[in-house]
């Protein structure tokens, strides 16, 4: 079966999504990523979808359960590189993923994430400072 | 009808002559149409009516046959609205063809009277239904012209401009109604991505009213520029226009918020760990905002 790889970093765990993301691949990565959080003791994922076009309610809600699985294990969870049109669709659908960070691409997010594991406590707009 | 057909390429010269003369008579503009303009027209279209493809008669304009005549109508048509001509003078165009014909047929087709009439009957509505096909042409032709202004106001209308390196604002201007709402949205994230902008400044200064749906469309593209790692600021809230906000329980605690876009564009500065000072040497003359200095 297709798997997404899970590329470590440090202390973080990168993911990016290259195929269309259909429902089983996204429990699979919702799977693995979780085992390999708690196997690492990662403290960031980060999760880019620049490539993704195409997205639904029950992708846009496996991402939230993501950074939620994720922040009880421990870890900040960023997603990075939305493309206008999923964002505008996620919207429509009524889901605003409050619970999830986003960042322009995958350099801020890993900035973002390293100044959350350092220091911050990753709430409200200090990580911006250059 | 062979007969009026053949008269008429007979006559071709003399019938161009007489309609541009009756042209020329009834109280035409010729500023906004040249003369030659409409010798050229006139011209053309006589000689597709002179000369049909076989079996094709003047009683019925909606065969086949008069194809290129409805596209040399349709292309007259597009001049005239590109010229400024009003509908009746573009009509007028073709039914100052009517006298022409009459006298012609009057003068070469002396023969019984049921005949005479029945020639002329057959002119009038050919003639009409051309005119009343132009007159079509012409409507739809201007349509499409402001098809095609209404697009463009839509896009001039939600201009981004880029404020500093990583700072985009969007000023919106007019009220903003559903297709507007999604130009606007669009236009903005496009432009988060081009430019890389961590910051956007939405600008409702030049919006004339908030109401419900409007204050719905903002915190849709707010959100939607969340989601794709960019901070929105709302700026330029009148106070008339807070107040609404307020009345009609539209809550923005989401949202940050500016009276001004100075001080919209200050906080994404200061955000992006920058900051404006006052240079030394070059103290203003009034004294400075409370805040700046």
């Amino acid at each position: 079966m297709e798997r997404i790889p899970i590329l470590r970093i440090g202390s973080l765990l990168l993911v990016t999504i290259q195929v269309d993301l259909y429902d089983d691949l996204a429990l699979q990565l919702q799977d693995d990523l979780s085992t390999r959080i708690a196997e690492l003791g990662a403290t960031g994922v980060l999760i880019d979808i620049s490539a993704l076009e195409i997205v639904d309610s029950f992708i846009g809600r496996t991402l939230a359960n993501i950074a939620a699985i994720a922040r009880v294990l421990d870890a900040e969870t960023v997603v990075v590189g939305m493309q206008p049109a999923v964002a505008i669709t996620l919207v429509e659908l009524g889901m605003s993923l409050p619970g999830i960070r986003t960042a322009l691409n995958v350099d801020l997010g890993m900035e973002y994430l390293r100044q959350a594991a350092t220091g911050g406590d990753g709430v409200g707009t200090d990580h911006y400072a250059e | 009808m062979i007969k009026l057909l053949k008269m008429m390429r007979d006559n071709q010269d003399r019938i161009l002559t007489d309609w541009l003369d009756g042209l020329k008579a009834s109280a035409r503009r010729r500023d906004l149409i040249g003369d030659v303009e409409v010798k050229e027209h006139a011209r053309k279209i006589l000689t597709l009516i002179s000369n049909p493809p076989p079996n094709t008669v003047l009683e019925d304009f909606s065969s086949e046959g008069w194809q290129t005549v409805r596209d040399q109508l349709m292309e007259i048509s597009i001049s005239r609205v590109a010229h400024g001509s009003s509908p009746s003078e573009t009509a007028q165009f073709l039914l100052s063809l009517k006298p022409v014909m009459f006298q012609l047929i009057r003068e070469q087709l002396t023969t019984t009277p049921d005949e005479l009439f029945r020639e002329i009957d057959v002119t009038n509505n050919f003639v009409d239904a051309m005119a009343l096909h132009i007159a079509e042409s012409y409507i739809q032709s201007r349509d499409k012209v402001i098809a095609r202004q209404q697009e463009e106001m839509l896009e001039l209308s939600t201009p981004v401009v880029m404020l500093w390196d990583g700072i985009v604002a969007l000023p919106v201007i007019g009220t903003l109604d559903s297709s507007r709402a999604q130009m606007v949205m669009e236009s903005l994230l496009q432009a988060i991505v081009q430019t890389n902008s961590r910051f956007a400044i939405i600008d409702i200064t030049g919006v004339p009213t908030v109401d419900t749906l409007v204050a719905q469309h903002l915190l849709k593209t707010i959100t939607a520029a969340r989601l794709m790692g960019a901070e929105c600021i709302l700026s330029g809230i009148r106070p008339q226009i807070a107040q609404t906000i307020v009345h009609l329980g539209i809550t923005l605690n989401d949202v940050v918020t500016r009276s001004k876009l100075s001080d919209a564009f200050r906080l994404a500065l200061e955000r992006s760990g920058r900051t404006v000072v006052q240079k030394a040497g070059n103290a203003p003359v009034v004294a400075p905002l409370a805040g700046v200095s």
